[in-house]
């Protein structure tokens, strides 16, 4: 019987442990490589009739040697300061425009009734359902063509913004119809506007949605490559993704300052999502309403 | 402070009417409470008044003003929700204030009419709580206490009591007929409860489910607490107000029509039927009559009775008193026994006592009383 469990025990441990390995094991070899100092792939040089022991040392994410540099280089030999800067407004300003618009239309969505209400909504799943590649083209026509945004932070941030906002409102809409009404009502009672409602009962009591709504705008920004790759012509304008890629593109393979900059790139997230967490508690509206 | 009018109010969800032919006033500075069974539309004529519900026909008047299309915060009342619904993010003293705020009043009046409030309701330790750290009864007195800083000129209340405890019940019932009584505001009061609407109401207004009958109204009748209980317009108020219910029988008017027959014995029309019986002689009535109106021989000293004689069916024991079911023929009645003595026990032959002077009479086919 005890041995029974004992061996499922060790079974569910040797899977887990296995799942984990496979899941850090890339971002290890990332971190190594960023610490190592150099632009090769191989961490360390094989002899020529390598034995076992070099061969497995060969693929444990371990470098030869540590050092700063490839950090230190990306921002003064390289652009790289500059693609954060344009990724950090980009990305920015897509939170900022999508995290607004996504709250005032899942409020209307949520609290109002009027024609084409579930059509709209269902419009905005429909939406999420085509792969983003499939609108490359017309998204390159409408901005880069038509509006004349290419190369733009303002283009991409449309871009950006119309893509995230969907998820978002879903997300939202889902949240305030949690909130009961009646603490609207007894606002309205109580003298206060629509907006007002919106402004000091909704928006504070939606902290939690708002938060991850705010993390998921963000990283749908700060993450994409391939419309950025498109709309960013000039060297200057990259983002940090379109950036990292240059590292190693066609003619030159810097995969130290590739694999720095990738964890550079992935500090802000981390940063916003710990300083989001403090608002994705539960249970902000008990107490109002038995 | 104002008057409130309803002017042949109705209200429908589509096809559906949920109040038809509503009239009636309720004066300023006048505790009037709502009852009326579950569904019947207490809750929507209150949310009509507040204006959180739009009309589908009638004027609703607050004082000389038509509110039909007047926005809710213009309409100077306070409600307190059956659900309290407070502001969870706000602590009690912003919660409170929050009304006030919103109407750009000076802060340091703010702070007094909160801190007076805070006072008479015993909620001044509990100003920087949020809602969640309260209890019940305390989250009761906060949707009581944002209702009175506002000083509306008037109050709704929507079964505020109905999800405290009985002994709070009773408290909170006191003190808001104390405060109503001492503010002197004009308040309209919802419940289901009907020993909170005897205790609490100046007047009663019993409101009941429509029917398709385009002339039907939801108002029962609409009285001092003491009329209804003494004089029900119709079985519906007879049966809804006091407990245990009243009794309602099928009986006959002789055909001289001075005396009721009920279960082969006669007894004599009271003087307030006299000229109705008259009118119905020879006809079938309906008669009620209130459990505290059957008592035992010994117990009672009343001067005209009438003997009923019956099967006991079963005994509530209530402590000071006892509830007798016992039925006669094919009805089980309900009279009342002081319970100090020997209690009867199921299945015993009873003799019980009908107090003449006390039966109602009730029109078999309108349901209205007899006048
Ligand atoms: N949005 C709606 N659509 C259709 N019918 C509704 C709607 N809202 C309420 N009703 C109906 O209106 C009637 C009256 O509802 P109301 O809430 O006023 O009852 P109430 O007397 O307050 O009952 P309770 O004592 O249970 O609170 C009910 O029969 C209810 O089903
Ligand atoms: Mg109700």
């Amino acid at each position: 019987m005890a041995d029974i469990k004992t061996k499922n025990h060790l079974l569910l441990h040797v899977v887990l442990i296995s799942f984990t390995v496979l899941a850090t094991y890339p971002v290890l070899w990332v971190l190594a490589l960023a610490f190592s100092g150099q632009q090769s792939v191989g961490l360390i040089d094989l002899p020529k009739d390598p034995g076992f022991i070099e061969r497995f040392r060969s693929i444990l994410p371990m470098p030869a040697h540590l050092s700063v540099s490839n950090f230190t280089e990306v921002w003064t030999d390289q652009d790289f300061g500059r693609w954060m800067w344009n990724s950090a407004v980009v990305s920015l300003m897509t939170t900022m425009l999508g995290v607004f618009l996504a709250c005032t239309a899942a409020y209307a969505f949520s609290r109002f009734r009027f024609p084409g209400r579930n059509t709209g909504m269902l419009m905005f799943l429909v939406s999420q359902m085509f792969p983003g590649t499939l609108m490359l083209i017309p998204l390159f026509i409408i901005i880069v063509k038509w509006l004349e945004l290419g190369n733009t932070y303002v283009g991409l941030v449309i871009v950006y913004a119309t893509t995230a906002i969907p998820f978002c409102v879903w997300m939202l809409k889902g949240y305030f119809d949690t909130i009961p009404y009646d603490i609207e009502e007894s606002a309205l009672i109580d003298g206060a506007s629509r907006l007002t409602i919106f402004w000091r009962i909704i928006l504070p009591l939606a902290k939690p949605a708002i938060a991850i709504t705010a993390l998921f705008s963000f990283m749908t920004a700060w993450n994409e490559f391939i419309l950025a790759s498109i709309f960013m012509e000039s060297e200057l304008n990259y983002t940090a993704p379109v950036g990292l890629r240059f590292f190693v593109g066609g003619f030159s393979s810097q995969w130290g300052y590739f694999a720095a900059g990738s964890v550079i790139v992935s500090l802000p997230v981390v940063g916003l999502f710990l300083h989001l967490q403090k608002y994705l508690i539960s249970g902000l509206t008990a107490g109002s309403v038995k | 402070m104002a008057s409130i009018k309803f002017d042949n109010i109705g209200k429908s969800y589509g096809e559906t009417e949920i109040i038809k032919n509503l009239n009636f006033g309720v004066n300023d500075g006048e505790f009037m409470v709502f009852v009326g069974p579950s569904g019947c539309g207490k809750s929507t004529v209150l949310r009509m008044i507040a204006g959180l519900e739009t009309i589908t026909s009638g004027e609703i008047r607050i004082g000389d003003r038509v509110v039909n299309n007047v926005h809710p915060k213009d309409r100077d009342i306070a409600m307190v929700f059956q659900s309290y619904a407070l502001y969870p993010h706000m602590n009690v003293y912003d919660n409170i204030a929050f009304g006030l705020k919103i109407r750009k009043m000076p802060d340091a009046e703010i702070r007094k009419r909160v801190k007076d409030a805070a006072d008479l309701l015993g909620l001044d330790k509990l100003l920087d709580r949020k809602p969640k750290a309260l209890s019940g009864g305390q989250r009761q007195r906060v949707a009581l206490g944002r209702a009175i800083v506002r000083n509306p000129s008037v109050f709704l209340f929507d079964e505020p009591l109905s999800n405290l405890d009985a002994e709070l019940r009773v408290q909170m019932r006191a003190e808001i007929s104390k405060l109503q009584h001492r503010l002197n505001t004009t308040t309209v009061y919802v419940t289901h409860d009907q020993v909170e609407a005897m205790t609490m109401g100046q007047r009663i207004a019993v409101l009941r489910p429509c029917t398709d009958n385009p002339l039907d109204t939801n108002l029962m009748q609409c009285g001092s607490p003491m009329d209804l209980y003494d004089r029900p317009d119709n079985i519906f108020v007879a049966r809804f107000i006091g407990t245990p219910r009243m009794n309602v029988l099928p009986a006959r008017l002789s055909d001289d029509g001075t005396e009721v027959e009920l279960f082969g014995g006669r007894m004599p029309v009271s003087d307030q039927f006299r000229e109705a019986a008259l009118r119905m002689r020879g006809r079938e009535v309906m008669l009620g009559i209130r459990p505290e109106h059957i008592g035992a021989a010994h117990e009672v000293d009343w001067r005209l009775t009438q003997p009923l004689q019956g099967q006991v069916e079963m005994v509530e024991l209530l402590g000071h008193e006892a509830i007798l079911h016992f039925k006669v023929g094919d009805h089980v009645l309900t009279g009342r026994l002081a319970s100090h003595g020997r209690l009867p026990t199921p299945g015993d032959t009873i003799t019980m006592q009908l107090k003449c002077e006390a039966i109602h009479l009730f029109d078999p086919v309108t349901e209205l009383r007899l006048r």
